[in-house]
């Protein structure tokens, strides 16, 4: 068995099962060890919704256009320069021609979805999303004769010199060894493994919720590390937002996210505002809440609205808490009432005219003497009934990885790794060092699986 | 109308609400997606927009073992089943034919003896051609005008209240042509995608169900367009049957039935390898039941039209003649009545669309 194949793909997320369909395409004979069981196959990437894609005019489901100089800026912005150019332009450059390159591998794209109106121009959405992009994949790396293996936990890839000599993997009870030509590895980041979240962030990790997949507990990349591989990204850092409360511990996606934060007025555990909610519109303060939230006694916060804001944001999950005076709000959130009632009179006392309130623009309605202060939106919390939702950070994913260069390949301070490659969220830090760009994860994991895939093959053909 | 399956389908929209990744897919989820709440009606007029194509489902990354739960064909299939019983006039008849194959083929064989018996008791004096050497062209009406037209006024009077429920309003004819329209080319089974839905093998995109419906569609639509033609060339032409090959009932009639026999046969195989947990387990038989009564009613046609000499003619006309009548009669209390609920849940989504 340990014989017949010529690469191994480590994690059958979207980079993986890209590196394995490029790579059976040559005629490679490819093993895909997937460490979830089949129905939660996929990692992070089932829970994607788009692909970020530079394109010169229209294209599949893209209207205009999004230069290669605008996507960057884009980058850089989010980045605020953590980002290695060279890889950058590659990925945004590749992606155009990857876009045709899914539709291909059998990945349909539907128009931008209602309520993600301003990523029309530079997302292509997936129809049915993630999943549906990752079953699609595994179909076409079947039939190209990539074999899967589903709850495979890779536990160590010995590295011996400049390459690695041996992979070992537990599969059900058996514990394996096998020796394969080359190896990819595209097993994600270390965002579910509690005790490392811990070290790296302290205990308030400990009430952290993952938005995706419970399996990227960062064995192989720790593995890597440890045996010299070299690191990219910062180790201290996870990209987190704030969702909601309620949302279960592991794979909450999509739906726990919450956009209620710039109408409302948010509070702590003791019922004290502690940030401006209405800083910037609401794309673009999203990811600060995360860390906002995780600094807030107990990593906990309340966002209170009221009747009249009900319905300007997407609906989440699960209703919000509802009552009809505020202190009967504070009841059911186990909030102080009495803080909570002087913290909404204060706010409510601090807003001025609320005639050009406007909902999707920066209104410029701002409180006054308040502090802190709520910069746009301020509108008081006045109508009944009045509605809570809890916030707690979501983590979505960590930024250390294996450092890699054009080839997607992995190195050691020697020198380049002879037979390992790296994919996907596992490498993302060396392009997105900070920030969030949405869409952008799935660009890196589809160019840089490609050619990771491309240059193993290479590599034992 | 507030059941379990009803609140257990509004949890699931809401969830699919805050989500909307698989907008692209059907008429449901844009539905979905016009609204924040949902009241009974609305998830109802969801349930019969549903087409249980179950691309939603094999997309979704709530599927169980996720504690979301999500199997979107599966409780609106069950809304979808409760919708029409509640609604079916009268309602003795609601549940027992929706459920259980045995009692369609029970209705069936009553129908024959009731055919049987009208051919010994009317059949003598006929005095006409064919089948009216049988029993004559008057006690055919006599029969089978009423089991016609009163299944027929009892899935009117049941769509009334159906409307009420979902709260449709005055409709124009754009409403109409493109509810037609959608159902013409079962736009809703093409997965937005043209590539079809995930019927017979899991997550795999095939036109199969597709196609087999349209067959059964179509073939049923020309059965009846060659039933219409007789109806006219007897009354308005005064010519009477039988017909010639080249006439307009056997031009339409035969092919009707020959689609009509092998699209049933299809979508009955397509049945038996779907997986059932992603629709409502309790009424497969009665489904299969009913597709099996298509299967034989079209059959049993074109059998009668082949064998027509062969000395079994009475045999022949009361098989086909008793299936006729127990389709007819069973059509607002069988799968037969989802085309009627369909394409009036089709005419309000295309009039929720414009508003």
């Amino acid at each position: 068995m340990s014989e017949t194949h010529d690469i191994v793909v480590v994690g059958g997320g979207n980079a993986g099962l890209c590196a394995a369909i490029t790579a059976a395409e040559t005629g490679a004979r490819v093993l895909l060890l997937e460490g979830a069981p089949k129905p939660y196959r996929g990692g992070n990437s089932r829970h994607t919704r788009n692909f970020r894609c530079m394109h010169e005019g229209p294209l599949s489901v893209l209207e205009d256009s999004y230069g290669e100089d605008e996507y960057f800026n884009d980058l850089l912005k989010v980045t605020a320069g953590k980002t290695d150019e060279n890889l950058a332009r590659l990925v945004i450059r590749s992606s155009q021609e990857c876009l045709r390159w899914m539709e291909r591998q059998g990945v349909h794209f539907q128009p931008s979805l209602s309520g993600t109106l301003s990523l029309g121009r530079t997302n292509a959405f997936f129809l049915g999303g993630g999943k549906a992009l990752v079953n699609a994949y595994y179909r076409t790396a079947q039939r190209l004769g990539v074999e899967v293996k589903y709850d495979a936990h890779v536990k160590h890839l010995a590295l011996d010199g400049d390459q690695v000599s041996k992979l070992e993997y537990i599969s059900g009870s058996e514990r394996r060894q096998i020796s394969p030509k080359a190896i990819i590895v595209a097993a994600g980041g270390f965002q579910s493994n509690f005790d490392w979240l811990v070290r790296a962030w302290g205990p308030a990790a400990e009430n952290f919720l993952i938005r995706g997949t419970p399996y990227n507990t960062g064995v192989v990349l720790k593995d890597l590390l440890d045996q010299g591989a070299v690191p990219v990204g910062d180790p201290t850092q996870c990209h987190a937002v704030a969702i909601d409360g309620r949302a279960p511990k592991f794979d909450g996606g999509i739906v726990t996210r919450l956009d209620c934060v710039i109408y409302s007025v948010v509070v702590n555990k003791h019922a004290k505002r502690f940030y401006d909610e209405g800083e910037d519109v609401w794309p673009k303060r999203y990811a600060i809440w995360g860390r906002l939230v995780a600094a807030q006694p107990d990593q906990v916060a309340y966002s209170i609205i009221d009747a009249r804001s009900l319905d300007l944001f997407m609906p989440s999950v699960f209703p919000p808490i509802k009552a009809d005076t505020i202190e009967e709000l504070a009841g059911k959130l186990n909030l102080p009432e009495q803080e909570l009632r002087a913290t909404i009179d204060a706010f409510n006392a601090s807003c001025g005219s609320v005639e050009k309130f406007h909902p999707t623009e920066l209104d410029g309605l701002t409180t006054s003497g308040l502090t802190p202060a709520k910069t746009n939106w301020a509108r008081p919390i006045v109508t009944p009934p009045f509605y809570g939702y809890s916030l707690r950070p979501g983590v979505t994913f960590t930024y250390l990885g294996l450092k890699v260069d054009e080839n997607a390949q992995t190195t050691t301070q020697a020198g380049l790794i002879k037979n390992l490659w790296a994919a996907g969220e596992t490498m993302a830090g060396s392009i997105l060092g900070q920030g969030y760009l949405a869409g952008f994860g799935m660009t890196i994991g589809t160019v840089f699986g490609r050619i990771a895939g491309r240059e193993a093959a290479a590599y034992v053909n | 109308m507030s059941t379990d399956a009803v609140k257990e389908a509004r949890r699931q929209v809401e969830v699919c609400n805050a989500c909307r990744y698989c907008e692209g897919y059907c008429s449901v989820f844009p539905a979905i997606s016009r609204q924040r709440s949902f009241s009974d009606g609305d998830v109802v007029q969801l349930a019969n927009l549903c087409h249980n194509c179950r691309g939603c489902y094999y997309a979704c990354q709530y599927t169980e073992p996720h504690e979301f739960a999500i199997n979107v064909p599966k409780v609106l299939a069950e809304v979808q089943q409760a919708s029409w019983q509640e609604h079916a006039v009268p309602q003795r008849f609601a549940g027992a034919f929706h459920r259980s194959g045995v009692a369609i083929a029970f209705a069936v064989v009553i129908g024959f003896a009731l055919i049987f018996w009208a051919l010994k008791a009317l059949g003598e004096n006929a005095g006409g051609e064919g089948f009216y050497a049988l029993l004559s062209h008057t006690a055919m009406v006599a029969i089978f005008a009423p089991a016609f037209l009163l299944p027929l006024l009892s899935i009117g009077l049941s769509l009334r209240t159906y409307w009420r429920k979902v709260g449709g309003g005055r409709i124009q004819i754009s409403d109409i042509t493109a509810a037609v329209g959608s159902a013409a080319r079962m736009k809703n089974l093409s997965g937005g995608h043209e590539e079809g839905c995930n019927f017979e093998d899991e997550d795999r995109f095939s036109n199969a169900r597709r196609w087999r419906h349209q067959a059964v569609m179509y073939g049923f639509l020309l059965c009846f367009a060659s039933t219409c033609s007789a109806t006219v060339l007897h009354f308005v032409f005064h010519m009477p049957a039988p017909y010639g090959p080249l006439s307009l009932p056997k031009i339409l009639g035969v092919p009707g039935g020959i689609l009509l026999s092998i699209g049933t046969l299809a979508m009955a195989e397509l049945k038996l390898r779907a997986d059932r947990t992603l629709s409502d387990n309790r009424v497969w038989g009665g489904e299969m039941g009913f597709i099996v009564l298509l299967f034989f009613v079209s059959t049993s046609g074109l059998v009668l039209y082949l064998f027509a000499d062969a000395g079994v003619l009475d045999v022949l006309l009361a098989t086909h003649l008793g299936a006729v009548l127990a389709l007819f009669l069973l059509m607002p209390y069988t799968k037969m009545a989802h085309g009627f609920y369909r394409l009036t849940a089709l005419v309000k989504d295309a009039h929720d669309q414009r508003s």
